[in-house]
C-alpha cells in the first residue's frame, strides 16, 4: 500500500477464507527514554512513526511529529466496516493505535454469532468476516505508519464465551468484558453473565488479550455522575478480582477510568483526589483512561476542553491507554474528522505535557490527603453494606448501584435487577459429575480423568487438536443475507470507487453531508428557523440543526446544520493547478552569482508584523540572503509610495510587501495601491512586485495587477525560485 | 446494617470503624471484602454451564456457528447439557469410530440422540 493510493476495499474482501492474523495479544508501544527530536529533548515519548499527519504547528518545529507513550484509542461506529477501514487509516496517521470498533444496538441480545455483513447502527455487527477484513487491512496500516495497531471490540451480551474464541481464533487483540455491564445496562440475567464470564476470560487470557471493564458506563448513565465514585471502585474491583481468578495476567486487565466531573464543576477538585484512590488501590493494573462524555453537549470545543482537562489528569496521576471520545458524539454518531481531532487533541494535549511529573507534585497532604481517603472508605463501607445483605446478587436486587447518592447517602434510584430476571434467565445448567469439554481454555469443572488425561494436558489431544491448535478446523461463513451485505453497498456507492467521481463524506463513501456553520444575528429561535430555510436554499437535503450556541439573547445565534448535497464532481474536469516546483539551491545560487539579484522588502500599510517576512529573507531563517540575493529591509507599517520610491532609489530588481492583516481586504488593497502608484510613477515595469501573508490567496493577488503571491507555508526558497524563473525567462 | 432505599450521607459516623485503620490496612480490608463478593460468584461459574459456553466448545471443536447453535438446542431438548455438548459429540465419535465433525452432523440430523441418551443414563 503507498502512502498516495487509496486502501483497495474490494482486494481486502478477496480470499478472506484464508486469512492468517499475523499475531494475537497486546502490543505497547516502544518508550524511548530522552528521545531528542529537533531541538527538544522529551521524557514521555515512544518510537517516532515511519508516516503519520503531524500538527500544523510542526511546520515551526521542522515537521517533528513526537508520539506520546500511552496507546492511543479511538472508537470508530459508523456501522459500515468498509467505510470504518478508510478511517482507521486515517486515526492510524494520526496516532491511533488501539481502533476500537463499537458493535451494533442489539448485538448484546444476539444468542449466538452474527454472520456476514449486514449494515450496522450506532456501530458495526460484530462477525468473523469483518474482524477478518479489519485486521487484514490493520496489517497493511500497521506496516505503512511502522507500529502495531490493537484492534478492539466487545465480549458481552449473551454470546459472550462463543465471541472470546472468535476474537482469539482471529487475531483481536483487546476487548470489553465485564459482567456487570450486561447486568446492568443491557438487563441480561446476573447468574448468566457471571458463568459466562467465567469462560470468556479464560478464552482471552488464552489469546493475551487485554481486557477493559464497564465501569466507566455507571458515571455515563447515574443522574449526578461523581457521586458514583465510591461505586466505581467497587465496580473496578468485582471484574479485576474476578478476572485474574479466572485466569488473566494483572497487566492484561486495564480499568475503564473516567474522570466522575466535568468543569463548569471544579474539574480537578474532585477528579483528581478519585484519580489518586484509584491508582492507589489498583496498583498492577493497567489504566485506561477514558474521557467524560456525561455532560456532553453538542459543542466540540466544551467537549475538547473536558477532554484535555482529563488528560491532564492522565498526566499528573497514570495512563497506559488514553482513550479519545469524538468531540461530536454529543450530537451524532462519530464523523471522520472527528475521530481524527480527538486523536489530534490527545497527541498534542500529551505531547504538550510532556516531562510534567519533573515539574509539578500532586500533594500527599491537606486536601488531598483527607479526599483520597475519604473515597476509599467510602468504598469500604458501600462493600461492608454489600455483604451485610447476602452478596453482590442480593445488592443488585436493592438498588445499590447506579443510585445518583454519594454512598451512603442513598437516593432510592439506583438500578434495580432481579436475580431470575434478565434476558437468559433460567439457562444455567449444572455441571454433571462427568461432564466433559475437549478443548482447551475451559474455565471450571471439567471431568478430563474419565478420558485418562490429567488437569495438565490440553483436552483437545482427545479430538487431534481444537481450533486453537489447528485454524484450518475454523468453519468461515461467508454470508448469509443475500441483501443485507457489503457486496451490495459498494455496487450501490459503485461510482465513488472510482478516482473520478467525488463527494463530499462524513462516514460513508458518497454519503455527501456536509456542515454548514452560521452565525445568524437574531435570537434562537427566529435564529433556528432562517437556518433551516437557509440550507434548504443552499440546496441542501434533509437539514437538521446539530448545534446551537446563544452569542447574545438579542443579537446573534451560532448554528451548525448538517444537510445532504446532491451533487458529483467530475474529477477530470477540475482545473487542480500544478504543484510549484522548487529549484535546488545550487541552481538558485548559481544564477544570482551570474546575475546579481536586489530586493526591497516591507510590511506595508498600518501592520507591524514582521516575523514573516523576515524568515523569507534572512539568511538565519533560511531565506533568500543565503543564496546572495541583496536585501534592502524597510521595516513595519510602511506607506506603499516610500516602498516604491525605495524600489526606484535602489534600482530593485522586485519588491517583496509583506502584508498580515486582512480585514476589510486591507491586504489585497495595499497590493492594488502599489502597483497603480508604480504606473503612476511610470516604473511599473522596472521591477516585480510580489506580495506574501497568511491571507494571501496567490490568483487573488495577481488579480491585483502585481506579479505573484504567496500564502501560508511558503518559504523563502519558493519565492526565490519565483524571481530566478523570471529573470531566467527574461533572458 | 440494615439497607434503606433513602438515607442521607452519614459517612462520619459509619466509617468511624475504619479510621483506626493505616492507609495499607485498609487497601487491604478492600480487596478482602472484593474477594468476599468476587468468590462465590466464581463458584457457581465452577459448577455451571451456559447455551453459549457450550456453543463456544463446539466452536473450539471445529463446528460453525450455525451448527454450534443447532447441536445446543438439541442437547437442551434431549435434557442432556449436563454432560457439556462437546462431550455428546465426542462420545459419540468414540461410539462410533468416526471424526469429530461426522458425529456432530449425525447429531445435527437428529441421529444418535437415543444411543447418548442411555449411554448417559438419561430418559
Amino acid at each position: 500500500m503507498r502512502p498516495n493510493e487509496k486502501i483497495d476495499i474490494k482486494a481486502l474482501l478477496e480470499n478472506l477464507e484464508n486469512y492468517v492474523p499475523r499475531r494475537s495479544g497486546w502490543t505497547w508501544r516502544k518508550p524511548v527514554p530522552n528521545l531528542k527530536l529537533g531541538t527538544y529533548q522529551y521524557q514521555d515519548c515512544s518510537e517516532p512513526l515511519k508516516n503519520s499527519v503531524a500538527p500544523l504547528a510542526a511546520k515551526s518545529f521542522g515537521f517533528i511529529d513526537p508520539q506520546p507513550l500511552q496507546v492511543i484509542t479511538t472508537e470508530i461506529a459508523s456501522g459500515r466496516f468498509e467505510d470504518d477501514i478508510r478511517r482507521m487509516r486515517m486515526a492510524a496517521w494520526h496516532g491511533a493505535d488501539h481502533i476500537m470498533v463499537i458493535r451494533t444496538a442489539g448485538q448484546s441480545h444476539f444468542d449466538g454469532l452474527i454472520e456476514g455483513t449486514p449494515q450496522g447502527v450506532g456501530g458495526v455487527p460484530i462477525t468473523r468476516k469483518q474482524i477478518r477484513a479489519s485486521r487484514k487491512a490493520l496489517d497493511l496500516i500497521e506496516d505503512e505508519v511502522g507500529r502495531p495497531i490493537n484492534f478492539h471490540s466487545y465480549v458481552s451480551g449473551v454470546a459472550g464465551p462463543e465471541i472470546a474464541v472468535m476474537y482469539a481464533e482471529e487475531g483481536v487483540n483487546g476487548a470489553h468484558q465485564d459482567p456487570q455491564y450486561n447486568v446492568l445496562y443491557r438487563n441480561i440475567n446476573m447468574i448468566r453473565s457471571f458463568v459466562d464470564a467465567a469462560e470468556s476470560k479464560t478464552i482471552m487470557a488464552k489469546a493475551n488479550m487485554l481486557q477493559i471493564d464497564g465501569a466507566h458506563n455507571a458515571n455515563a448513565t447515574a443522574k449526578e455522575a461523581w457521586k458514583v465514585m465510591p461505586e466505581l471502585l467497587v465496580q473496578h474491583g468485582i471484574n479485576c478480582a474476578f478476572s485474574v481468578l479466572a485466569g488473566m495476567k494483572k497487566e492484561n486487565v486495564a480499568l475503564s477510568t473516567v474522570p466522575p466531573t466535568a468543569s463548569p464543576a471544579p474539574d480537578l477538585k474532585v477528579n483528581l483526589p478519585y484519580a489518586v484512590a484509584l491508582r492507589d488501590l489498583f496498583d498492577g493494573y493497567r489504566m485506561r483512561a477514558q474521557m467524560n462524555t456525561k455532560y456532553m453537549e453538542s459543542s466540540t470545543r466544551e467537549a475538547t476542553v473536558t477532554h484535555v482537562l482529563n488528560m491532564m489528569i492522565s498526566k499528573l496521576t497514570s495512563a497506559d491507554i488514553q482513550s479519545t471520545i469524538t468531540p461530536d458524539e454529543g450530537r451524532n454518531v462519530p464523523w471522520h474528522m472527528y475521530n481524527i481531532e480527538a486523536c489530534d487533541t490527545a497527541k498534542q494535549a500529551l505531547i504538550g505535557m510532556d516531562g510534567l511529573s519533573d515539574l509539578v507534585e500532586v500533594r500527599k497532604d491537606g486536601y488531598m490527603k483527607t479526599k483520597v481517603r475519604e473515597i476509599k472508605e467510602r468504598a469500604v463501607l458501600f462493600l461492608e453494606e454489600m455483604l451485610s445483605v447476602g452478596g453482590y446478587f442480593e445488592a443488585v436486587e436493592k438498588g445499590f448501584f447506579i443510585d445518583s447518592g454519594i454512598f451512603p447517602e442513598r437516593n432510592g434510584d439506583g438500578i434495580v435487577r432481579k436475580i431470575n430476571g434478565g434476558i437468559g434467565a433460567g439457562s444455567i445448567y449444572l455441571r454433571d459429575d462427568d461432564y466433559f469439554a475437549p478443548v482447551p481454555a475451559h474455565f471450571g469443572y471439567n471431568n478430563v480423568k474419565q478420558y485418562g488425561i490429567d488437569e495438565l494436558t490440553n483436552p483437545a489431544v482427545l479430538i487431534g487438536g481444537s481450533t486453537f491448535e489447528d485454524r484450518k478446523k475454523i468453519q468461515y461463513i461467508d454470508e448469509l443475507d443475500e441483501n443485507d451485505n457489503v457486496n451490495r453497498r459498494i455496487e450501490e456507492t459503485e461510482k465513488y470507487f472510482s478516482d473520478s467521481v467525488i463527494t463530499p463524506e462524513v462516514q460513508w463513501r458518497g454519503d455527501g453531508t456536509v456542515v454548514v456553520d452560521l452565525t445568524i444575528p437574531a435570537d434562537l429561535r427566529t435564529a433556528q428557523a432562517a437556518a433551516l430555510e437557509i440550507g434548504k436554499r443552499m440546496n441542501l437535503k434533509d437539514v437538521e440543526l446539530i448545534h446551537k450556541e446563544i452569542l447574545h439573547p438579542a443579537e446573534a445565534t451560532r448554528i451548525q446544520l448538517k444537510g445532504r448535497l446532491d451533487l458529483d464532481i467530475d474529477v477530470k474536469k477540475l482545473v487542480i493547478p500544478d504543484e510549484p516546483v522548487r529549484m535546488t539551491d545550487e541552481e538558485i545560487t548559481a544564477f544570482v552569482h551570474d546575475h546579481p539579484l536586489k530586493i526591497v522588502a516591507a510590511t506595508v500599510g498600518e501592520d507591524e508584523h514582521s516575523v514573516g517576512l523576515r524568515e523569507i529573507i534572512d539568511i538565519k531563517h533560511g531565506g533568500i540572503e543565503k543564496y546572495g540575493i541583496e536585501c534592502v529591509y524597510l521595516g513595519t507599517s510602511v506607506p506603499v509610495d516610500k516602498l516604491v520610491d525605495a524600489a526606484v532609489e535602489t534600482n530593485a530588481d522586485a519588491i517583496l510587501l509583506s502584508t498580515i492583516i486582512s480585514h476589510d481586504d486591507i491586504h489585497y488593497k495595499n497590493m492594488k495601491k502599489t502597483h497603480e502608484y508604480a504606473i503612476e510613477r511610470g516604473v511599473r515595469n522596472r521591477f516585480l512586485i510580489i506580495a506574501g501573508g497568511t491571507q494571501v490567496t496567490p490568483e487573488i493577488a495577481v488579480e491585483q495587477g502585481i506579479d505573484g503571491g504567496f500564502g501560508r507555508g511558503t518559504r523563502g526558497v519558493d519565492v526565490a525560485t519565483f524571481l530566478v524563473n523570471h529573470y531566467k525567462m527574461k533572458e | 446494617m440494615e439497607h434503606t432505599k433513602v438515607r442521607v450521607d452519614d459517612f462520619e459516623t459509619r466509617s468511624q470503624h475504619l479510621h483506626e485503620l493505616t492507609d495499607a490496612e485498609l487497601k487491604a480490608r478492600f480487596w478482602q471484602l472484593i474477594h468476599e463478593v468476587v468468590n462465590p460468584l466464581l463458584d457457581l461459574a465452577q459448577k455451571n454451564t451456559s447455551p453459549s459456553i457450550e456453543r463456544s466448545v463446539l466452536l473450539r471443536m471445529g463446528f460453525s456457528s450455525l451448527e454450534a447453535k443447532d447441536l445446543v438446542q438439541k442437547a437442551m431438548d434431549h435434557q442432556l447439557m449436563g454432560k457439556g455438548v462437546g462431550h455428546l459429540v465426542f462420545r459419540l465419535a468414540q461410539i462410533e469410530k468416526t471424526d469429530i465433525r461426522t458425529a456432530g452432523m449425525k447429531l445435527l440430523k437428529d441421529e444418535g440422540w437415543n444411543r447418548l441418551a442411555s449411554e448417559f443414563g438419561v430418559k
